[in-house]
Order: C-alpha cells, then structure tokens, then sequence
C-alpha cells in the first residue's frame, strides 16, 4: 500500500526510502522486500542507526524532510495509507495458530492509528511544502524529537555494541548488553522486539514473532518482559503516541 | 559507532560520530566543546570521548567498542538539518539520504518481526 501511495506521489517530486531495522539483516529483511518488489530505496538497518540519529522508537515510523534536506516532522507513528477498495487482502494467518499468536494480533489490533489525518497532512504536504501546515518549523522539529539524556546516549551504545556481538556470533555475550539497552532506553519498542525476536521459538517463520518465553522452557527466557506481557502491561493504545498536527 | 581499536584516525572518528575535531575543540553544528589538548591525528577515543561526554562501552574479551550518540541538547535531534544517513541495500550498495535532495522523502522504518 505504501508503494501505490509512493507511486501515485512520487510525478510530484516525492520518493519513499524504506529502512528495515533488522541485526540479521538480509537474512531478516529479504523475504519482506522481494515480495515488495519496491521501486524506491530500500534500506537494511543492522545496528538501528535511525535509533541513534533520529531517535527511532518503534515500527512502523516516519521521518519527513524536505528538499532541501531539512526534516519537517521528526519520527512519528506512520500508519499504513487507509484501505481503499482496490487495495489487495491483508495477510491472513495460516491455519492452526498458537493462542499466543491470536492474542499478540489482538493487542496489535487495538494499537492506535490515525491514518486518515496522517495521510491527508503527508498529501498536504507534498502539494504544498513548506506552506503546509503540517511540514513543522525546525525549533518544533527539534522540540518534538526524543528526549535524549546521557542513559539514553549510553543504552544506545549498548544496543550498538549487543547487534555488532550477534553479528559476530557471540549471542550469548550479546544478551547483557541488550538488557543494559532495555533498562537505558524503556520507551523504545524497538530495542526489546530486535532483542526478543533473536530468541527463536520452534523454527518456521514464526519463530521470530514469538517473542517471549518458550512455554517447554520459561526459566531460560533472558529478558525482563516480552511482547505479549510488555504490551499487555503498558497498554496497546499507549504504543504510540497520539497523532498530532 | 562500532570500534575495533581504541585508536582512530582522525577522519575515521569525524565520520563515525559526527563531531568536527577543530583546534578550539570538537564541534557538532554550532556547539564546540574545549578539548584539554589539540587531539592530534591519531584519536586516542577513551580520552576524547570522556571530554565530550560520548558514552563508550566494551566487550574487551572480543576486541570491541562503542560510543554512544551525542546527547547536547537534550533531544535526538540537535538541529532540524536531516542527519548524513547511510545505509546498504539488500545488494550491499550504500544509498545515501543526501543523494535525494530536491525531493521529498519520507523515510519510513519498518522491521520483519
């Protein structure tokens, strides 16, 4: 859908630049995006780098920035362009499904999206520039991005330090430095999922989307939280936060 | 920025974390930080990263470091210009955000799990 709305936009002099924030990398991303088969750049992030240079907190976000270089709304909730009737079916599910896959997508379902404002302010946008009302002046683009203080800075060193040593093969040694990044940095999603989804459970392409303690094995799960009880806990519609203009 | 040593050549610190290493100090934008000495051509990084205030953590026992984002400012974003980003594709070529300029971009992260 992000390719329609990237096509129908880009004769305006828009592109779409797509990053995958994913340690395993091709590994990880390939699959996604040949099935894309995307027509504007698309980007693999190992080591979560949109984290540390415009403060990325979890998927799907957008930055916008301007022709001239200049970022007019900082990262933010980007949700999927509305559904129209010519868009194609959604993923289903395959048959048979663990419970705990049923009861991720309804707590995934109940994430909060404004997509009808986000798009008619990303169209506003890309017909009026810097006269829209949505592309924001830079002291409340700055204003708007993260905070960041010195454990923020560290726990992204962390984060840096725990993708490098999965790369490398050193998984083991990789978990205390993604815990250090969790307890640093606890609003970013994206620092626990990344952490999380490199435990598998089972094998197939679930595995990654698990998330959270083997039921054959809970005691051996390394981490404080997981998706289903994080999510549970912190509350689904506090994901992300409210779209605002 | 990932190290595998302690000791960077200058152009190599400069691109990794993005501070300007000048003879007033290291600068990031307008924001210069006074060094204790001209930090010459070879960076000894535990030194200038302590006078920054760049956290930098290790796994010594595999020969690897990190020095976290800087945090002047006390936002992710210090200025509004968009960051030098740069990253592969699925082929490995490196694409570069600033190769877009004259358009508008969205950037848009998105992750497989």
């Amino acid at each position: 859908m992000w390719q329609a709305l990237r096509n129908e936009l880009h004769p305006k002099g828009f592109e779409l630049v797509t990053v995958g924030l994913d340690t395993l990398g091709n590994d990880g991303c390939r699959a996604f995006i040949e099935a894309a088969k995307p027509e504007h750049p698309s980007l693999i992030d190992r080591h979560h780098v949109l984290a540390d240079l415009f403060g990325v907190i979890n998927i799907p976000s957008s930055v916008w920035i301007d022709e001239r270089g200049m970022i007019v709304r900082p990262a933010e909730a980007a949700p999927a362009p509305p559904r129209t009737a010519t868009s194609p079916p959604g993923f289903a599910m395959p048959g048979a499904v663990p419970q705990r896959f049923i009861d991720i997508m309804s707590e995934a379902a109940k994430i909060r999206k404004d997509a009808a404002g986000y798009h008619a302010a990303l169209r506003d946008w890309v017909e009026h520039g810097a006269a829209s009302r949505f592309a924001l002046p830079p002291e409340q683009v700055v204003e708007r991005s993260r905070p960041r203080d010195r454990d923020h800075a560290l726990g992204h060193a962390h984060f840096a330090l725990a993708t490098q040593l999965e790369i490398d093969g050193h998984h083991t040694a990789a978990i205390p430095h993604f815990r250090a990044a969790h307890r640093l940095v606890p609003e970013s999603w994206t620092f626990r999922r990344q952490a999380w989804s490199l435990e598998k459970v089972g094998d197939g392409p679930l595995a990654r989307f698990w998330q959270g303690p083997n039921p054959d094995a809970p005691e051996a799960w390394p981490y404080a939280g997981d998706w289903l009880a994080d999510i549970r806990q912190s509350g689904a519609e506090n994901y992300s936060e409210p779209w605002r203009p | 920025m990932l190290l595998r040593t302690l000791h960077l050549p200058k152009s190599e610190f400069e691109a990794g974390t993005g501070w300007t290493l000048k003879p007033e100090g290291a600068c990031q934008g307008d924001v210069c930080v006074p060094l204790s000495q001209d930090a010459g051509e070879s960076i000894d990084v535990e030194s200038v990263a302590r006078e920054i205030g760049l956290p930098l953590v290790a796994a010594p026992e595999h020969g690897l470091w990190a020095l976290g984002p800087a945090w002047i400012g006390s936002r992710a974003l210090t200025s509004a210009q968009a960051p030098d980003l740069r990253l592969p594709d699925l082929d490995g070529r490196e694409f570069q955000l600033a190769s877009l300029r004259g358009k508008k971009v969205l950037l848009f992260a998105w992750a497989p799990y």
